[in-house]
Formats: C-alpha cells, sequence, structure tokens
C-alpha cells in the first residue's frame, strides 16, 4: 500500500507540475487573475459600499451570497458534530471529583454518597485533571474579557482593517474555549449552556438569510442591501454599508456559537459532562 | 543556471503548494491510523489554500485596504495596481471554513469509531469487520 | 414574486432548516410539516421555474443585485430546470415516505436531522441551479457534510464508511476546487459563462487543460465513476434507509449533471470534445466500468449492496453516454440523469421496506414476499423492470437513445457494454422476483438478526410508505410514456446547437 501510494503521489505531484511553466509568475501584477475582475472591486468598492476593506465588501456584498452559505456550512457542521455524538443517557460516573475551594482539597465521592451542593465552597471537577493550578486558572480569568472586548473590536472595524465577522466570531469562541480549557468544561457550560449556544448559531444565520429575504420582499433582488436605505434613513451605499455590518453580526455570532458548541461535543464525546 | 534559478523562483509558490498537497495525499493514501489520514487531509486542503492566496499577490503592492481621505481627496482616483487582488482572500476564507467544518465532522466520526472499536488503525478495524 | 423562483428554490429550505432545528428543541411534532412545507415550496417553484424556461430560454437571477461577473448569479436553463425539478422531487417523495424510520431510527435528534436533511437537499438544489464556478463548490461541501452526518450515525460499520467517504470525497471536492484555481488564474473570472466566452482564445493555455482534467477528476471520485467507485458500496450498504432514500439517487446524479455543465457550458463543447482528446478514453472507462459493475452486482448476496453496484453501472452509462460527443448520447445521458433518480430512488425505497419487515437484507431473506405483501412488490416489479429497461417504463427510452448515440458514433463496444448489463440485470432481478414469488415464506426469517428485536409480523408495508412507493413507481411509467416530449420539448434546448 505504501509503495502504492508513494507512486500515486508521484505521478500527481509530476502531472501538476507539468505546466506551470505557464502560468503567471509569483507576484505578477499583469497575471489575468490581477486584470480581469480585481480591478472593478479595488476601484469601486468605497463607491459602492463605502468599505474601504475590499475583502469586507466582496466577501459581505458582491459574494455575500457564497458568504451566506459559509455561514451555513459552519451551522450544518454543528449540527452533524452534535448528529454524530451527542447522548442524552450517560451512566452515571463510579465517582465524582470535588475541591474544597478555601483549602485547595480534592474530593472523590464514591458512588450513593450524598454529593456536595455546587457552591462557592465545593467546585466538581473533572476526574481525567484533578490538580488545581491557581497561576492558570486566575490569568486565563483575567485575560478573557480583554480577548472578548478585541473580538468585538475585530467584529465592528472589519469595515476599516482586516478582520470581520469570521476572525470576531473565532476569538469570541476561542475565549470561551479557552475557559474550558483553563478551568474545565463544566465551568464553560455553567456559562455558557449548550442550548444558548444552539440558539444563537441559528440566530446568527437567521440574521445572515433574513437580511436578504428582506431585501427579496421589499421587491429588490435576495440580499440587495439597498433596500435597507428606507429602514435605517440613509442612502443606498450607507445602506450597503451597514447592511454589510449586519450580516457580519450574524456570521460572528454563529461562528462563535458553533466554534463552542463543536468544542463542547467533540472534548467529551457527546457526553458533555467531562471535558479534557 | 541564472535563468533556472530565476524560473524555479518566479514558479515557486506552484513547487510549494504541489509539494504540500502530496504530503497530504500521501498521509492520506499509505497511513493506517484514521487520525493521521484526518491530518492528511487537513494538510491537502490547506495547500490548495496556499495556491490560492499566492496568486492574489503583486509585486509592490499592499493588502486591500484602499487609502481614503475624505472631502476632495475621497474622490481620488484609485490605482488597482497598488493594492493585492482580493478575490482570492474572499474565497480561500470560505474554504477555510469548509475546512474546518470538515474536520470537525471528521474528528466526530472518528470519536464514534474509536467508541466501537476501541482502535483507530485501519486494518485493525477491517479485520474486526471480517470476523463479525 | 416570479422572478425569485431561483432565490425561493434555495431560501425557503435554508430558512426552514433552522426553523425545524430549533423546532426539534421546542415540540418535535413541528418538524415534519416545517420539512415538508418547505420541500413542496422549493419543488414548487422549480416546477414554476421549468415553466419559465420552457417559455424564454433562461432565467438568470442576480444575487444581490451585482451584475453576472462582478456577484454571483444563478443561471437556469432547460439541463438544470430538468434537474432541479427532479432533485426536489426526489426529496420531497422520500422525506414523506421515511417519516416513520425517522421517528423510529433518531426519536431523541428528530429536529437536527430533519434539519441536515433539508441542508442536503438545499446544497443539491444550490449546486444545479448555480452560475458560478466558485458558488457550486460551497454548496457541495454543505451537501457533502451532511451527507457524511446522514450516513454516519445507527448502525456500526456505517461510521467506517462514512469517514472512509468523508476522506475519499474531500479529496475530490479538493480537486475540484484547485480546478476552479486554475481557471480562474487563466481567465481571471468565476463566472461559468464569462469563462465559456474566453474559451475560444484559451484553448491552448496549459493551465485550462490541467484544470479541465482536475476537474475532471475531482468529480469522477463524487460520482463514483469506474475506477473510483471503491468508496460508495460499502458507504450506501450501511446507510440509514431514511437517508439511503435521499443520497443514493441524488449524489451521484447531481455530480453527473456537474460534469456535464461543466463540460458543456463551461469549457464549451468545441474544447471538451475536440481541443482536448480525452472522450474516448473516458467512453472506454465508462464502458470497463459497466461491465464490472455488473458483475460485482452479480456477485452479491445482499440486495442492498447489488443495487449499490447497480448505481456504479449506471453511473457508466451517463458518463459514457455523454463522453460519446452526439446529441443522441448527451440526450440520453441527461434524460438518464432523471430516469435513474427515480428508479434507484424506487430501488431503494423498496430495500427500505423489505429491511424493515423482513429484517434481513439478504435475498435468500425475501422467500415468499410476493404472497406477504404482494401490493409492495408490484411496485417493486415496476422499479426492476425500469432497471432492466423493460418498455414501456423510462429506463428502456433513456437505453434507447444511449444505444442509438453508440451506434452513430460507431462505438459498438459501449453499445455492447449496455446490452451486457441490461442482460445481467435482468438476471439479477429475475432472481429475487423468483425467490420472492416460487419459494415458500420461511418463518425462520432474520435468525440472526432478530436477536433482542420482537418478532415483525411480515405484512404489507404501512401506507404513509406505500403511497410514496407508488408515486414514484408509477412515476416511472408515466416518464416513460412521455419521454418524447421530454426530448422534444426540454432537452433538445440543453445541448448546444453545435453538436449533431
Amino acid at each position: 500500500m505504501k509503495k502504492l501510494g508513494l507512486l500515486t503521489v508521484v505521478v500527481c505531484g509530476v502531472l501538476l507540475l507539468l505546466k506551470t511553466a505557464e502560468f503567471a509568475d509569483w507576484g505578477d501584477p499583469n497575471s489575468p487573475a490581477s486584470r480581469h475582475l480585481s480591478p472593478y472591486f479595488l476601484e469601486n468598492s468605497i463607491k459602492d459600499s463605502a468599505v474601504p476593506n475590499v475583502v469586507t465588501a466582496v466577501l459581505a456584498d458582491y459574494r455575500g451570497f457564497d458568504t451566506m452559505f459559509e455561514t451555513t456550512v459552519i451551522l450544518a457542521a454543528g449540527l452533524a458534530c452534535f448528529f454524530i455524538l451527542r447522548v442524552r443517557k450517560t451512566e452515571k460516573p463510579k465517582s465524582t471529583y470535588y475541591r474544597h475551594v478555601p483549602t485547595a482539597t480534592t474530593l472523590r465521592i464514591i458512588e450513593g454518597a450524598v454529593l456536595p451542593e455546587q457552591s462557592k465552597v465545593f467546585k466538581r471537577i473533572d476526574s481525567v485533571w484533578v490538580p488545581f493550578d491557581l497561576i492558570l486558572a486566575t490569568t486565563c480569568k483575567a485575560i478573557i474579557p480583554f480577548i472578548q472586548i478585541f473580538a468585538l473590536y475585530v467584529i465592528a472595524h472589519g469595515h476599516h482593517s482586516p478582520g470581520g465577522g469570521f476572525q470576531g466570531g473565532v476569538v469570541l469562541g476561542a475565549s470561551i474555549i479557552l475557559m474550558a480549557i483553563s478551568r474545565n468544561l463544566g465551568a464553560a457550560i455553567a456559562h455558557l449552556k449548550e442550548k444558548t449556544t444552539v440558539l444563537m448559531a441559528m440566530i446568527g444565520v437567521f440574521i445572515y438569510a433574513g437580511t436578504g429575504a428582506f431585501a427579496a420582499l421589499a421587491g429588490k433582488n435576495f440580499l440587495d442591501y439597498s433596500t435597507l436605505a428606507t429602514v435605517l434613513g440613509v442612502d443606498e451605499i450607507m445602506a450597503r454599508s451597514h447592511g454589510i455590518l449586519i450580516v457580519e453580526t450574524g456570521v460572528a455570532i454563529a461562528v462563535m456559537a458553533v466554534m463552542v458548541w463543536i468544542y463542547y461535543n467533540l472534548s467529551s464525546a457527546g457526553k458533555q459532562d467531562e471535558g479534557l | 543556471m541564472g535563468e533556472i534559478l530565476d524560473f524555479i523562483i518566479a514558479k515557486s509558490n506552484y513547487w510549494s503548494y504541489v509539494v504540500l498537497m502530496m504530503i497530504g495525499l500521501y498521509a492520506m493514501i499509505s497511513r493506517q491510523n484514521y487520525v493521521r489520514k484526518i491530518i492528511g487531509m487537513s494538510i491537502f486542503q490547506t495547500a490548495v489554500i496556499l495556491f490560492y492566496v499566492s496568486t492574489a499577490v503583486k509585486e509592490k503592492a499592499v493588502i486591500p485596504i484602499i487609502a481614503h481621505g475624505h472631502g476632495e481627496e475621497a474622490n481620488a482616483a484609485i490605482e488597482a495596481s497598488q493594492y493585492i487582488n482580493p478575490l482570492p482572500h474572499v474565497l480561500m476564507l470560505t474554504a477555510i471554513v469548509v475546512g474546518v467544518a470538515t474536520l470537525g465532522v471528521a474528528l466526530s466520526l472518528a470519536i464514534r469509531v474509536y467508541q466501537k472499536y476501541g482502535t483507530l488503525e485501519e486494518n485493525e478495524i477491517n479485520d474486526m469487520i471480517r470476523e463479525q | 414574486m416570479s422572478q425569485h423562483y431561483p432565490a425561493l428554490i434555495i431560501v425557503v429550505p435554508l430558512l426552514a432548516a433552522l426553523a425545524a432545528a430549533a423546532a426539534g428543541w421546542i415540540n418535535k411534532r413541528y418538524c415534519f410539516p416545517i420539512a415538508v412545507a418547505s420541500l413542496a415550496a422549493s419543488f414548487v417553484s422549480s416546477v414554476f421555474l421549468l415553466g419559465r424556461v420552457i417559455r424564454v430560454k433562461e432565467v438568470i437571477y442576480e444575487m444581490a443585485g451585482w451584475t453576472a461577473p462582478i456577484g454571483i448569479v444563478y443561471r437556469v436553463d432547460a439541463l438544470n430546470g430538468l434537474v432541479i425539478v427532479v432533485v426536489t422531487a426526489v426529496a420531497l417523495v422520500n422525506l414523506i415516505y421515511s417519516k416513520s424510520a425517522i421517528e423510529e431510527d433518531f426519536p431523541d435528534k428528530m429536529g437536527t436531522y430533519y434539519a441536515l436533511y433539508i441542508l442536503f437537499a438545499t446544497g443539491l438544489a444550490g449546486m444545479v441551479v448555480t452560475g458560478d464556478a466558485f458558488n457550486l463548490y460551497v454548496l457541495m461541501e454543505i451537501a457533502s457534510l451532511t451527507g457524511y452526518s446522514l450516513m454516519g450515525l445507527r448502525r456500526d460499520r456505517a461510521t467506517v464508511s462514512a469517514l472512509n467517504y468523508l476522506i475519499v470525497g474531500t479529496i475530490g471536492a479538493t480537486f475540484y476546487l484547485l480546478g476552479v484555481g486554475y481557471i480562474y488564474i487563466a481567465t481571471g473570472t468565476l463566472n461559468m459563462a464569462e469563462i465559456a466566452s474566453f474559451m475560444s482564445q484559451m484553448s491552448d493555455s496549459g493551465s485550462i487543460r490541467m484544470a479541465f482534467v482536475i476537474c475532471l477528476a475531482g468529480l469522477f471520485i463524487k460520482m463514483a465513476f469506474f475506477p473510483l467507485h471503491g468508496w460508495l458500496p460499502n458507504a450506501y450498504t450501511y446507510t440509514p434507509t431514511a437517508s439511503i432514500g435521499l443520497i443514493a439517487p441524488l449524489t451521484t446524479k447531481v455530480t453527473v449533471y456537474i460534469m456535464i455543465r461543466m463540460a458543456l457550458s463551461v469549457f464549451t463543447p468545441e474544447f471538451s470534445f475536440k481541443t482536448i482528446e480525452l472522450s474516448g478514453a473516458i467512453v472506454w472507462l465508462a464502458i470497463i466500468g459497466i461491465v464490472a459493475g455488473s458483475c460485482m452486482a452479480l456477485a452479491q448476496k445482499n440486495f442492498k449492496k447489488m443495487f449499490t453496484y447497480i448505481i456504479v453501472a449506471e453511473v457508466g452509462y451517463m458518463v459514457g453516454g455523454f463522453w460519446l460527443g452526439n446529441r443522441a448520447g448527451i440526450s440520453g445521458s441527461v434524460l438518464h440523469i432523471a430516469n435513474d433518480a427515480l428508479m434507484t430512488l424506487a430501488l431503494f425505497m423498496a430495500a427500505g421496506i423489505f429491511a424493515r419487515k423482513i429484517k434481513g437484507e439478504e435475498i435468500s431473506d425475501m422467500q415468499g414476499l410476493f404472497r406477504k405483501m404482494p401490493w409492495t412488490m408490484a411496485a417493486f416489479v415496476l422499479g426492476g423492470l425500469s432497471i432492466i429497461g423493460v418498455p414501456p417504463t423510462c429506463g428502456f427510452f433513456s437505453k434507447w437513445y444511449l444505444i442509438s448515440g453508440g451506434i452513430e458514433a460507431g462505438n459498438y463496444y459501449f453499445v455492447g457494454a449496455l446490452l451486457f448489463s441490461s442482460l445481467i440485470n435482468a438476471v439479477l432481478f429475475f432472481r429475487i422476483f423468483e425467490v420472492a414469488y416460487f419459494e415458500p415464506f420461511s418463518e425462520s426469517h432474520g435468525h440472526d438478526h432478530s436477536h433482542g428485536h420482537e418478532a415483525v409480523a411480515v405484512e404489507e408495508a404501512p401506507l404513509g410508505m406505500l403511497i410514496p412507493f407508488y408515486v414514484v413507481a408509477i412515476s416511472l411509467v408515466i416518464l416513460g410514456i412521455f419521454s418524447g416530449d421530454l426530448i422534444t420539448k426540454i432537452i433538445y434546448f440543453a445541448i448546444p446547437a453545435g453538436i449533431v
């Protein structure tokens, strides 16, 4: 199998390299790709939608339909992971672990014993990783709000600098995942329940598709943001700009929620009691 | 000699993407372990992303965020050759997302397989299936 | 509203998928009506769209109001107007058919299942109507991702075969993406119509030739064309009943459609059939694929697996017929997309009923079924006759066109392979009919499957399954009777005028 694989790979590689001599050089400003369509985007994005970041303009406006399905792909992945992995009824574990916070003692409570109530004093922890790291937990707790604020900045400033819904959404999701890694899955789920993530994912995609459907209902083509002009009370160009912000917000919500949702399911193999 | 070197440098983006892509393909074909196959799949997809993004590059150009002023300056002509091509970046943003999504689904299927067979080696799983 | 049909086909199911998933968390009873209503709306709009296409030849819908090369456009002509009706119809009928199977198999994840089901149909429908090469990739991935998860649940081997399919399918899709990239660096555009307009000056460009080969390779992997079919039989055999009726008829057929679309309206017929000299080789592969697929089908004891090998052979019919490059062959190929989607659906609907009632998937488990479930068997016979190609069922007519295309092209090996495969299909199905008709019903059904199951009385399928099954079976005959009209009124206009 290995030799066959190597042969296939070498043949494929040679075939792919065969015609590269005819391709445009790396960095050639006169390649067909740079001459035909992209100058239109570069020259007109400010005129059409008042967005200086052309990537954002193309992503959410000129090719906004692609991006709507991109968000749908993410949602589909979240649904798929949930569908494949999630189990509702799990066996009760043999023993559960609690931490007595004031003394930093770890308690193992065997089956059948009375469990302490979740409180500031007794916290349930994962059985796979019992040691408590004060520095790690505190540092992460301190920086998570800043990560989230930065994520919001990335989303909101996508018109003028690199960034936008996807990037901001991923950073936002990462902040929750960081919480899950630095403490435990239960802590993250306590902050953001699974149902909430699902609901947010749906709302995110709905904001995008709904904006598009609104345009269609208002008489123009699907996703034509200029129909927002009358609602928002601005001219058509600014309406496009605001439309982009609206859909990017939807994208960010969906991406963030699905990232967290997938993490919950993958890290606990669908049981969502104990994570990494 | 110099010409050949120029040629290699001018097409280096194509060489590197093909090499990377074939590494991924080889991992997918020849490895027995599903996690390695999945890693190979990720490399394979990333190679194509690299290819697209490399086609966006223009010499002496900056990222496609238009420097714009207000009032009079806002109407100044925009020289397209000053900015790199935005379209491949947009397309690859989509492809990256698709790659992440595929990876998530692949990993969750792999977890399921592991739960059922207790292994992720393809040959061992095939043996178990045959014995049934 | 009528100008929005192309968008409605896609957007209504997309919004309904959200609603169905949300309904799964609130009240499961709403999921099914939402799903049916959205797919029905999609089906109705595609029928109206086809009507409009017949009148005006081409409908273009500009997403977000941006014209062709700048934005993404949906472009519907006679070719995809026909395929979109088939796609939405199959998705709708199979959904109604599988209501009880879904409730039984996925009781606690019903909302998610319906959402994935609708998204899969949305992805396929979008692939069919889109006029943008990259948009097609995104939609293809939606259909693939949801497809993997629809396959990967419930049975033991399903997860392994779904994972294998995922890896192979990703290779296919990534090759397609790479091919689109090659087209892009040569032409600078992603709009299919615009690429075609550049083609006459580009036909000797190396990257276009490479793009053609890479795209085709990727699509061949996705459609399980011989010799890249290895993933299909296992993946389809172990797929749950409700999903297989959606996935098996549509995935391969839509991919064949994309191949036709790429060859005819992106690379132009001139380039695909003449400039690049691959069509002969592809037809030969198709011939081998037809023969090999039929022989492997003959070797199977499990009827579901047998059907999957029939699919491999049928893919050979369509691909081979198309690359003959003449009008009759291409007409046959396009007609066969529609016919085969319905025939495969009929077969797997029958398989679903059998698997449910006799708890076994071996042909030998089917003893005496004619007596126990005569209505089901009658419709199944109709499906079998159509696969064999007996008039007046539709299978006969597409085969007729394919064979006359072969004769016209002077490729008698292709004609021979088609006749051979029809013969094998006849043997296959009459073997099943024989077991089911002449051998007495034995009480030991499912002896090694029934552990832990309550013994199910083998009887007629419930009406909820039988009625959709009959709709499909009868439509096989209706499609056969009207196939002449289909050819002259629709498919004739789907083929560029240059092809004789």
